[in-house]
């Protein structure tokens, strides 16, 4: 077999075609050019004709330059030396450190059986209330966080991340400020897990298409741990840049796009990602979290709307607060069912209040005359976004559920909360300020 | 060179030969490691043929051996099939796991029924008889059923039974009859068949017009938007809206023989849940596990695009089979979109000339022809059987102005419709009352049911009325018929997939408290003001809210007018029944207070007559 292959036909966007015999689908090469050497992936083979999509991007790349297969597909090394270091999508160490040398895996593994998968059944306490009543994270869901720049969604993404006790955390950057980057290293250190961290990062500045392999080199290397029977958390962050270089690359190889320039296979492509996520029946886990930024906010857009239909939930992130409508996890009910009986009934309660408050806000709006219930929700309202949505809150599950049943008390009835009396009898706050006047005569008559 | 590959893209192939091929027969490409891959021959031209693999092609070359069939994708058919769980091309997912581990290895296919177990068989035909296609030969217990083994459905004209096995214990490839033809041709019949995918399979007298109401209980669905039996019906939603939910319920409660779960290109965790849950679960008709009356299709979204569309098909034609024995057959599919996406993807690749949002120009069609394989059927010995299909629409940003729902409204009798700010609201099962339609008669009197969306209609004119004149500038009449509505909408139409008392409303019980609603809903309430109309209106929600929660007392309805099958009394768990509250006693409640409701309302417009009277005097 020939070592080198230089009859390159074509050069358009980031794909090379050049003419070569033997070589399988999906395989590996290395493209040597002036400029130093990138790997490239066959993407298309026709007769002699084969398409390369090029890392490192095309720009400088000669038709004499040469091209050198690897006979394999894209490969990571896996092993504990990982753990700890920073990689770039090339599987490049950045930094400063020697290369792992270890026994490589394939990236882009089948699909698990769903026999071989469990219901997922352990719920991660982030001590957010947001979060932990309303839409409960499951150790091994797949939950992105949708939200528009400018939004501390990297905060969150991280404030979580710490809290979900994972033995090993994998970070796929992709499209990340430098800054960005640096905040993650610090809230890892911060945190004391960086012993235990992987990072994969693409910046903003490194060449498109190795940001398309940063999901596939963090979920090889997480899915290898979790096979050992570890638990593993993988953050990624941004993935509407990811889907960005995947539109890139499918309106070079001229694909007829399906909506707003996105390919067809966009939400097939994305599911092959997301879907990683797994409790293994016999091994261990990976959780998946990642950050969807909302081009103009709006989550009709191809990606938070794809991404919406594969994943098991998703948060809202909105002036920095999690927005009780739209945000869901899907997997809720695997253990809100087991923590406290009235778990589910607050969450539901208080979220059906709050869209009526919702209402009663518009007519406070248009001007309208407001009954003495709308002024108790308006006052339920704002309550509940004080002291439920804000982010700063840091406490544990059932003092969340206390201070919701503490709200509603001081706000309703209990007939107007629509939860069933028997959770009721046994929940509602003794002394709520509206029992209380009603009762502080009564010492005195005795 | 013969039979080579020439181009590799995605998961289409092209190859060359000089041979003659058959479109949509199924072939192997083989890799040079020797594993083959599974395809199917899309399109032919000139000694080119385009071929879509059902696996990952990573590794395929140019120049690599490619095999062909002169068979089409079919499914296998026979007794085993029922509490079985396949992929896309009918593979069993257990058994794979026990042979390749944690992953799906491309490569790997495993006959779809056991052929080591045997079947008790009985003959139904003797030596002489004359059969045709599809004629009951003989049966074997299958389940709680008695599965028939049937003449093969691709026999043309009639046959004459040469030799039948005797009644014994056999495994599915024993050879239990021999057919000859009028020209003496003999067959050999064994348990399992097989029959193309994508050809409706439905050997019949004829078709009927579906009647008979498919039970799901599920209030919103039987009582406002019914569902027959061999009825189509669609679901269309955005993400997180609860079609899935919906469709996993409806697997459950459904009062069907059989349910077909296709999971098509969604979240393998969804199946999981189904997986593991239903073997737990009892059927409360049966007293069997549910498993036992289920099949489960899974092509989940990270398995390979092409075997989704071969999924669907699969579903459906195991469907048709068991209707051929006389059963009621429901199938659900989640989602058909993806469904869809699989065609879109590999049109591209065939550089087809595409149509809206890129989906190709037969995707109507295509939509068309699966529906229509939906049918209640007399068979020839004059038995009713049906198969249901309901389906899940998953419209790119919630839209439903977007080819996939539009091709499926055009074809369905029943479109239960999504809303986002209901889901929002959790307000459970989020069907739009407004929006959602059927063509079918559901187990309520039509007029009831008209009665009940017209105050519905209103009551939303006069809550957009609102918005623009306010509470003020609304009369306390139009008030309290939003009120009802909205009533009406919280105490019946909202219902908890989770409880497992509200998760389930059965025939009986549905009617009972439907009447009960109307009452509510016709009765002349007066009431002071604003203010105690909505306190009333809650508190009587809260009551009926209460009431969905407390376990069913059969007893209210007279024995000659209940419908319910009768349920299997020793399953339910007497301790959580206590908490829920007493049925009958409830209805004592909310029959006194909307009586003590009434009297007042009559007393004060006495006074009013009273104070008339005076003034007149
Ligand atoms: N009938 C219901 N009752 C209670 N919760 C529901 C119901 N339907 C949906 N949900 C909630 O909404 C979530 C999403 O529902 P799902 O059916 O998966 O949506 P879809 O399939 O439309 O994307 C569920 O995980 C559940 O939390
Ligand atoms: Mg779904």
């Amino acid at each position: 077999m020939r070592t080198f292959y230089d009859e390159i036909s074509q050069i358009a966007g980031n794909v090379v075609t050049v003419k070569a015999q033997g070589i399988g689908y999906d395989e590996l090469a290395v493209i040597t050019t002036d400029q130093g050497s990138s790997l490239a992936q066959v993407i298309r083979l026709e007769d002699d004709q084969v398409s390369l999509q090029i890392f490192g991007g095309t720009e400088g790349v000669s038709t004499g330059d040469k091209i050198r297969f690897l006979g394999h597909s894209f490969q990571v090394p896996f092993s504990d030396a990982l753990l700890g270091r920073v990689f770039d999508g090339s599987g490049r160490p950045r930094d400063g450190r020697p290369e792992v040398k270890a026994q490589t895996v394939e990236t882009g593994s089948p699909a698990v059986n769903p026999i071989k998968r469990r219901v997922p059944d352990k719920m991660i306490h982030t001590r957010i209330p947001m979060i932990d009543i309303f839409n409960t994270l499951v150790g091994s869901q797949k939950l992105p966080i949708f939200s528009v720049a400018g939004e501390p969604y990297n905060d969150v993404l991280a404030r979580v991340g710490m809290q979900a006790d994972a033995e090993v955390i994998i970070l796929g950057g992709m499209g990340l400020r430098h800054d960005d980057y640096l905040t993650f290293r610090h809230r890892f250190d911060e945190a004391g897990v960086l012993g235990r961290t992987i990072m994969f990062i693409h910046t903003a500045a490194d060449p498109v298409v190795e940001c398309l392999l940063i999901p596939d080199l963090a979920l090889a290397v997480g899915e290898q741990y979790a096979l050992q029977g570890k638990n593993v958390l993988v953050l990624l962050s941004d993935m509407t840049a990811f889907s960005d270089a995947l539109k890139e690359i499918a309106i070079t190889m001229e694909q007829v796009p399906s909506n707003r320039g996105y390919p067809g296979d966009l939400y097939t492509q994305l599911a092959r990602r997301y879907e990683k996520a797994v409790d293994f029946d016999g091994a261990g886990s990976m959780t998946v979290l990642a950050c969807v930024t909302m081009p103009g906010d709006d989550v009709t857009h191809p990606v938070p709307d794809n991404t919406g239909y594969i994943t098991e939930g998703q948060l809202y992130l909105r002036n920095g607060r999690i927005e009780p409508f739209g945000s869901l996890s899907r997997l809720k009910q695997l253990v809100n069912g087991d923590t406290r009986d009235d778990h589910r009934a607050i969450m539901n309660a208080c979220i059906q209040l709050y869209a009526q408050c919702d209402e009663s806000r518009e007519k406070r709006e248009m001007g309208f005359e407001l009954s003495e219930w709308d002024d108790r929700l308006l006052q339920y309202g704002d309550l509940f976004e004080d002291e439920i949505m804000n982010l700063n809150l840091n406490i544990e599950l059932f003092d969340a559920l206390d201070k919701c049943w503490e709200i509603l008390a001081g706000c309703f009835q209990p007939e107007e909360i629509g939860i069933r009396d028997a959770i009721i009898q046994k929940h509602w706050p003794g002394k709520s300020p509206k029992k209380e006047k009603e009762k502080s005569p009564e010492p005195v008559q005795v | 060179m013969k039979r080579r590959i020439k181009a590799v893209f995605g998961n289409m192939v092209v190859a060359q030969t000089d041979e003659r091929v058959v479109k949509n027969a199924i072939g192997y490409c083989v890799r040079n490691d020797g594993i083959k891959l599974l395809c199917e021959i899309i399109r032919v031209r000139g000694d080119s043929v385009d071929l879509q693999i059902f696996e990952e092609t990573r590794g395929l070359r140019v120049g690599d051996h490619v095999e062909f069939q002169e068979q089409m994708l079919s499914a296998v058919l026979g007794p085993g099939l029922l509490g079985q769980i396949y992929d896309g091309l009918q593979n069993p997912l257990p058994e794979l796991a026990e042979q390749v581990g944690f992953f799906l290895q491309p490569g790997n296919y495993i006959h779809a029924l056991d052929t080591e177990r045997t079947w008790d068989w009985s003959p139904k035909v003797q030596a002489g008889a004359v059969v045709q296609a599809g004629d009951t030969l003989g049966s074997v217990p299958e389940s709680i059923f008695e599965h028939h083994v049937m003449a093969p459905f691709g026999l043309e004209g009639q046959y004459t039974v040469q030799t039948v096995a005797e009644k014994g214990s056999y495994p599915v490839t024993k050879e239990i009859a021999t057919l000859t033809d009028a020209s003496g041709n003999s067959i050999a019949v064994t348990m399992e068949q097989s029959w193309p995918v994508k050809r409706p399979l439905c050997v019949a007298k004829r078709r009927l017009l579906p009647t008979k109401p498919m039970v799901t209980s599920v209030r919103i669905i039987d009582s406002m938007f019914p569902i027959v039996r061999g009825g189509t019906y669609c679901i269309p939603g955005p993400f997180g809206a609860g079609k899935t939910v919906l469709q996993q319920i409806t697997s459950r409660h459904a009062q069907v023989d059989i349910v077909i779960i296709t999971a098509c290109g969604e979240r393998a965790g969804e199946v999981v849940d189904t997986i593991r849950e239903f073997p737990k679960l009892q059927d409360p008709r049966t007293g069997k596990s549910l498993m036992e009356r289920t099949i489960i299709i899974c092509n989940t979204s990270a398995m390979p695009v092409a075997a989704r569309d071969a999924s669907v098909y699969t579903g459906v034609t195991l469907a048709e089979y068991y209707r051929q024995m006389g059963l009621n057959v429901l199938l659900l599919a989640d989602s058909t979109s993806r469904w869809a996406q699989a065609m879109r993807e590999i049109s591209g690749r065939l550089e087809e000339i595409p149509g809206e949002e890129a989906f190709p120009a037969y995707l109507e069609s295509r939509i068309a022809n699966f529906y229509e394989r939906a049918a209640a059927i007399e068979l020839r010995d004059g038995t009713v059987a049906s198969v249901t299909i309901g389906g899940t629409v998953s419209p790119a940003g919630g839209n439903f102005d977007e080819p996939v729902t539009q091709a499926t409204l055009k074809v369905v009798g029943a479109f239960h419709g999504l809303s986002r700010s209901r889901s929002d609201a959790r307000r459970y099962p989020a069907i739009d009352p407004l929006d959602s339609w059927s063509k079918y008669v559901g187990i309520i009197d039509p007029q009831k049911v008209e009665k009940i969306s017209q105050m519905l209609r209103r009551g939303d004119e006069i809550r957009q009325m609102m918005t623009v004149v306010g509470e003020e500038g609304t009369p306390i009449e139009d008030f309290t018929i939003m009120l009802k509505a909205e009533f009406f909408d919280s105490a019946y139409l909202q219902q908890n997939a989770f409880d497992e008392v509200d998760a389930a409303t059965s025939i009986d019980r549905q009617r009972f408290v439907f009447d009960k609603i109307l009452e509510v809903v016709e009765a002349d309430f007066i009431f002071k003001d604003k203010d105690e109309a909505r306190r009333t209106l809650k508190k009587i929600s809260s009551m009926f809210i209460n009431w969905n929660y407390a376990p069913w007392d059969t007893s209210v309805v007279p024995e000659s007018e209940r419908e319910d099958p009768p349920l299997d009394k020793s399953k339910v768990k007497e301790d959580s029944q206590t908490e829920r509250g007493d049925f009958k006693e409830m209805l004592g409640q909310i029959d006194q207070y909307i009586q003590s409701l009434l009297d007042k309302a009559n007393n004060s417009e006495k006074e009013t007559e009273d104070e008339l009277e005076q003034l007149a005097v």
